[in-house]
Parts: structure tokens; sequence; C-alpha cells
């Protein structure tokens, strides 16, 4: 057998070669150069709204050649909470994560900071709101971008007819499409003779008292434009205030024109109230609307959504953003910061609110300006004013301005509303303080 | 010669360990405990690895970085919501199993006492209820007592009665909770106690008859004892399912109004999943481990009794 000699020059040439192909092999780019990425998001209700998300990663996994994965998880039975309890505590899942309001913040220690993404969506979709700082910014640092789906104002949505027939009140007027609302009248005292007004002709408006969220986020709002707070920022317990006793003794005289079993509704039972025609108005995303267009569209047509009656503090409506993170212990982090600045560009917004049929909110004060919501209807332009685009509202969320993990507590535990409902089957104002007090003190648990 | 005695026992010294080996592989025992290592682990896997891991968490402070002993125990201690809870489930708990035993027993004597060709039909019906995941049951159940749509008030209504707050008045919302674990769990009941029935010897009733017992004397002095032990292990068993409930109380309240229908696995729910407070949830699901090991306590001494009186 012929043996061939490897000269010297033949093996320094073939090392070099060798080591220059190892050297460049990463920065070939195959179809999946960029690795993987997976990506839990929030199973939209709306049927085909999940499609513009998947289009919109596609389009960008493309581009970058990421291989990506994507799962959209429902909120329905906790599953989204308990798939994100569940990898915060393996350290390990999705590089991307959906979390609705307080889950940024509680998992914060978990979360990538994003300050350099949120930096330059600010510059380029203009600021976010207060309430999305408070929920999204821990300690200073932004621990997720205020997603598109999924984020709602949980506003007022009326029936026209009625509103007018019984409470004499034109609502279309308030609030024409096009232009800022003419909202000067439109307080609490207004809202309660309204409400009143309604409750005698049979419909009632239906606010819930229940513990979930839409029940809980209505008392924040309405708490807010009192001034009623409480727990301030440095976590001193303020219960025991005027303005708190004020909301509950408001929320007295308007418990008495809901209907008598508000105390159990959850967040389907005010939806059910305006589908069914029985009520005048109920506090809700257009979710409800969009229902009855399907189910009941004599209602649909005569549904208004508008903004909140304004307190003695000011006008403060529901806003309860969601938030796409990304774990610290994601893989492949520089791919998930890429893909969020793709989807929080102004045409990405743009087709998921199209997709959600004006659900969606994007939280950048230039992105509320989209043709879909002075289009949608019947009646057209019932969701102009949904996305509050003449800032006439300060957008809110019970609760805040506690601190977070003061603060998720009282929301979860739903202690605005159980304050309210104690308080209207006839405790004592100052026996239900005391009990919240009780309650706040167990809350501050560390 | 040498060679082969000193050779000999050294053989017989490195086959002993082989040959013991397959004794011990040929023991029942050894095959009985291979055959259910399986088992074994997976309830080590599945029961035992998360009892002592929610033993930890417990043992944790809220952001679950530090150990704080028994702080939470102590805490819970302390909290007027809780003791409402541990009330509730007590409530809850006994008054169902009560209702449940009473019916199971009623009805397990009506359908023993339906002829053997038709009973399987009987027993097959009155078993649905227990047959159907309680989840799907209960979304039956929370539209018939609906806040705004409720199907028991529009036929109450019919009659010019109502409407009852069933779920947003607390003391209608714990009675509809109760009332929809004794439908679920009264033909576990009445099935166990059908079997005891049928194991009583007929001769006793007839000699019972011969004596001119009476119908309550006849259950009183010998159905009840006869039925004393699978009595005492439904109950208690049953107690510990009932105290450990968790979907009929979810879906249909949520633990509302005001919390006054909560029991420990809702609102251990409640605190540590949706609260973001896992080891205080975690606490006080362990609240639940002290009263039903009285209760298993119970169970295990009733059933050894039962052994050795068979």
């Amino acid at each position: 057998m012929a043996k061939k000699k490897l000269s010297r020059r033949q093996f320094v040439a073939s090392s070099a070669a060798a080591s220059t192909a190892l050297i460049a092999a990463p920065y070939v780019r195959g179809a999946y150069a960029a690795g993987k990425l997976s990506i839990g998001f929030w199973d939209h209700w709306v049927p085909g709204a999940n499609k513009a998300t998947e289009t919109l990663v596609k389009e960008w996994a493309e581009k970058e050649k990421v291989e990506v994965s994507m799962d959209f998880i429902p909120s329905q039975g906790n599953k989204l909470l308990l798939t994100i309890a569940a990898e915060a505590q393996a350290k390990s899942g999705h590089d991307i994560m959906a979390m609705s309001t307080w889950l940024p913040a509680e998992h914060a220690r978990n979360l990538e900071p994003v300050d350099d993404v949120m930096a330059d969506l600010i510059k380029q979709n203009g600021n976010v709101n207060g309430t999305v700082e408070y929920l999204g910014k821990v300690d200073g640092k932004w621990v997720g971008v205020p997603a598109t789906v999924g984020s709602q104002i949980k506003g007022p949505c009326s029936r026209i007819d009625l509103l007018k027939q019984h409470a004499g009140i034109d609502i279309q007027a308030m609030y024409p499409v096009g232009s800022a609302p003419k909202a000067d009248d439109w307080t609490l005292d207004a809202y309660l003779k309204a409400a009143e007004a309604c409750h005698k002709a049979g419909f009632p408006f239906g606010i819930g008292l229940g513990t979930t969220s839409d029940n809980v986020d209505t008392a924040g709002a309405i708490f807010h434009s009192f001034g009623a707070v409480l727990v301030d920022k440095d976590q001193k317990i303020i219960v025991k205030s005027d303005p708190v006793r004020q909301a509950l003794d408001y929320y007295k005289r308007l418990m008495a024109f809901l209907p008598p079993d508000v105390p159990a509704w959850d967040d389907a039972s005010n939806n059910k109230w305006l589908v069914s025609g029985r009520g005048a108005s109920i506090m809700n995303p257009p979710s409800a609307w969009a229902v009855a267009k399907r189910d009941a569209p004599q209602v649909a047509e005569q549904c208004w959504t508008h903004g909140m009656p304004s307190g003695p503090k000011g006008r403060f409506a529901p806003f309860l953003p969601y938030f796409w993170t990304t774990w610290n212990f994601s893989k492949n982090k520089s791919a998930a910061k890429s893909l969020l600045r793709h989807l929080s560009t102004r045409d990405a917004a743009e087709k998921m609110v199209v997709a959600s049929g004006g659900y969606d909110l994007p939280s950048f004060d230039k992105l509320t300006d989209f043709k879909t919501w002075a289009e949608e209807g019947p009646p057209k332009g019932t969701l102009y004013h949904y996305p509050n685009p003449h800032n006439h509202q300060i957008l809110s969320v019970a609760a805040a301005p506690t601190p977070h993990k003061i603060a998720v507590q009282i929301y979860v535990q739903a202690l605005p509303t159980k304050m309210i409902v104690k308080h209207f089957q006839g405790e004592p104002m100052e026996k239900t303080l005391a009990w919240a007090e009780s309650e706040l003190e167990g809350f501050m648990r560390s | 010669m040498v060679d082969a005695t000193i050779s000999a026992p050294a053989s017989r010294q490195m086959a002993r360990p082989q040959s013991s080996l397959r004794k011990t592989m040929q023991r029942k025992s050894t095959i009985a405990f291979l055959m259910a290592l399986p088992l074994i682990l997976m309830i080590v896997i599945l029961v035992l690895y998360p009892a002592i891991f929610s033993i930890h968490l417990a043992m944790l402070n809220k952001s679950m970085e530090r150990f704080v002993g028994w702080n939470n125990f102590t805490f819970l201690f302390g909290r007027q919501t809780f003791w409402m809870v541990v009330q509730q489930s007590c409530v809850f708990a006994i008054t169902a199993v009560l209702f449940k035993a009473i019916i199971g027993f009623i009805v397990a004597h009506f359908v023993h006492n339906i002829p053997s060709k038709g009973q399987r039909k009987w027993r097959g019906m009155l078993l649905v209820p227990w047959v159907i995941p309680p989840a799907m049951s209960c979304l039956a159940w929370l539209w018939l007592f609906d806040p705004s749509y409720s199907a028991f008030n529009w036929v109450l209504a019919l009659f010019g009665v109502g409407p009852i707050p069933w779920t947003g008045d607390a003391n209608w919302a714990r009675f509809s909770v109760i009332l929809v674990n004794i439908w679920i769990g009264a033909p576990f009941f009445m099935i166990m106690y059908l079997a005891a029935l049928k194991s009583v010897p007929d001769q006793l009733y007839e000699a019972a008859k011969i004596d001119g017992a009476s119908w309550w004397q006849v259950i009183w002095f010998i159905t009840l004892p006869m039925m004393r032990n699978i009595i005492a292990i439904t109950a208690l068993f049953s107690l510990i399912v009932t105290f450990a409930n968790f979907d009929i109380v979810r879906v249909l309240t949520a633990g509302g109004p005001i919390d006054m229908t909560h029991v420990f696995a809702t609102w251990s729910f409640r605190v540590g999943i949706e609260g973001g407070d896992l080891p205080l949830g975690a606490t006080v699901s362990l609240f639940m481990v002290p009263i039903l090991s009285v209760a298993a306590i119970f169970i295990l001494r009733d059933i050894t009794k039962r052994g050795s009186e068979v």
C-alpha cells in the first residue's frame, strides 16, 4: 500500500484552512443562524386576532433567521398565570412571555431589564402613561414592554337610547366622533342621577362588586376620582381618611340603584348584562359590544363607548396594560429584544388593533389615532373615544400608587369592592375601615 | 489432591453470592417489591416530593429568599380571614358529609329494595353525578345559580317567589356550594352503603321478623351495627376529600361574596397563585394536614379494627 507523505507546508496550509472554517462557521447565515426563540403569548378571545401576531413574528423570524415557536396561552382557568409561576420556579421556559398587569412587578427579579428597548420605543412612539410606568418599571428599570395585545381601558359602554330616554343624556353629543369630548357635566353626581333614573325605568347600570378584575378596576377608578388611597407610596396605611369615606359613601348610594346580585358578579356578568338588553350601562372594554354585535345586533347598534365621569380629584379611567417580558434566564435575549422592537412599531400595533376589532390598545401616545376606532360600528365611531385620544381621562389602575407587593394584594384580594359591599350591607363605616386596616396590615408582610 | 481440597471451598465461596442473589430474586416479597416499584417511584415523585417542597416553601419569606421557620404559620394565626376560612372549611365539610351520609343511606335502602332485575339501571343513573367531572357539573350548576339569569329563579318566579341571590348573599352562597357538594358526593355514599347492605345476612332480618321487631328496631339493632365500619370509613374518607375540595367553590363562587365561602384550598390558591405569595399559600394549604391527619388516623384505626374482627 503506497503511503502519501504530508509535507510541513501542506500541514500548515491545511491547518490554517481548517481553523478559518471553524472560526467563520457561526457567521455563515444558515436558515436559523440566529438561534431559537420561544414565545408565550396571551391567547386572544377575538377569533383570528392571534393570526396578526403570528404573521408579524414569522416575518421577523424570516428576516432575522431565527427559529421561533409560539404558544398562545389562554388566561381562562388561570392557565397563563400558572405557566408563568411554573416557569419562574423552574427558571426555564419561554424566552418571551406575555404578562398581565401586576405580573412584571411580581417577577421583576427574574426579568431582563429592557430600558434600552423602552428608550427607543418612547422616542419612536411617544410617551407612555403613568400607569404603564408604575406597572412596568421596578426600581427605576423597565422590566417589560407594554404590549398592544390584551391592553385595555375599562371605561363605560352605555346604551344611547336608554340614557337619552330615561336620563336625558345624549351620550353621542357628549362624546362626538372625531372631536374632543364635551363632558364637563359628566360628573359622578350626574352618573349617580343617571343610574337612579335608569334603575327606576327597569334598566339598572351593571357595575359589578365581586372580586374579579372588572369589579375591582371600576371601584379603583372611582376611588381615585375621590383621591381615596388605602396605602400611600411610602407604605403608610391611610385607609381611615375622608376621601375613602366619601368614596364608600358614594358607592353606597350608587349600589342602591344596581342589580341586587352585583356582589356575586364576575368578569362575564357585566357583559351578559349589557348583551341581554337589561342594562343601560356597564364598565368594560369593547368585548361586550363585540359579543352583542354577534348575538344581539339591536343592542350593539345602541352601544357607545365613552369616558368616565369625573370626581372631586379628576376623571380617572381603569387601564390594564399587558406586557411582553423576557426572562433573565432566556438563552436568546438579543433576539427577544429585537422581536419586542418589531412588535412595537406603529405598523405592527395597527395590524394588531385591526385584527382585534379595536379591542387592543397600544400604550404609546402616538398610537391612539388608528382609523379602526373611528370606523368600527355599528354605530359608526362607537369606539372613537375608547383609546382616550384626547387625553381627557387619567388612565389609572386600582391600588396605585401603593408599592407593588402591597398593591397586588389589595387588587387580587379585591379589598375595595369588599369594603364597599360590607358598608352597603349595613356595616358601620368605621368598622369597615378598621377591618380594611387590619387586612392591609396583613398585606404588608415581606 | 491437595489442590482439590483447597479449591473446593473456594469455589463454593465464589458461588454463594450468586445463589443468595438468585434466592432473593426468587422470594415472593422481592418480586412483589419490584412489581410495586414503579408505583412507589410515582408516589415519591408525585406525592412525597411536592409534599416536602410545600413544607420547604411554607418556611420561606414572601420573596422566597430567606428561611423564616414557623413565621408564616404564626402570621396566619393573627389573621381574621384565616380563622374565617378555618370555620368555613369545617362547616362546609361537616355539613356536606352529614347530608351525604344521610341521603346516601336512604337512597341505598331504596335501591336495595328494588327487584334485582331493574336495580342495575337505577344504580347506574344514581351514580351519574359522581361520575361526571366536577368542573363540568359545577359549570352546569353555575348556570342554574347564575346571579342574573338563574334557571331556579326563573322557575321560582312562576310561583311568585324570589329572586334568590344564590351566590350573591353569604348564607345562600354557602348553602349553594354545600348543596352541589352533596349532589356530587351522595352517590359515593349510596354505592358504599348498598354494598354494605348486600353483605348483611338475610337470616338476621328473618330472625328479627320472627321476633316481631319493628322497622326502626331492624334498622337500629341490625342494619346500622352491621354497617358500622363501612359508615365510619366512608364518612371519614369523604371528610378528607370534602375538606380539601377546590373545584366546587372555585367555579361557583370563587370564595365570594366577601370571602364568605372560601375553604382552605381556594384561599390558598387566591393567596399563593393569584396573589403571588407562594409561601403563604403553601402555609394555608398545610393547615389541612393536621386536621386531615386526625381523620386519617381514625380511618386506619377503624380499618385495623375491622381487619381483626374478620
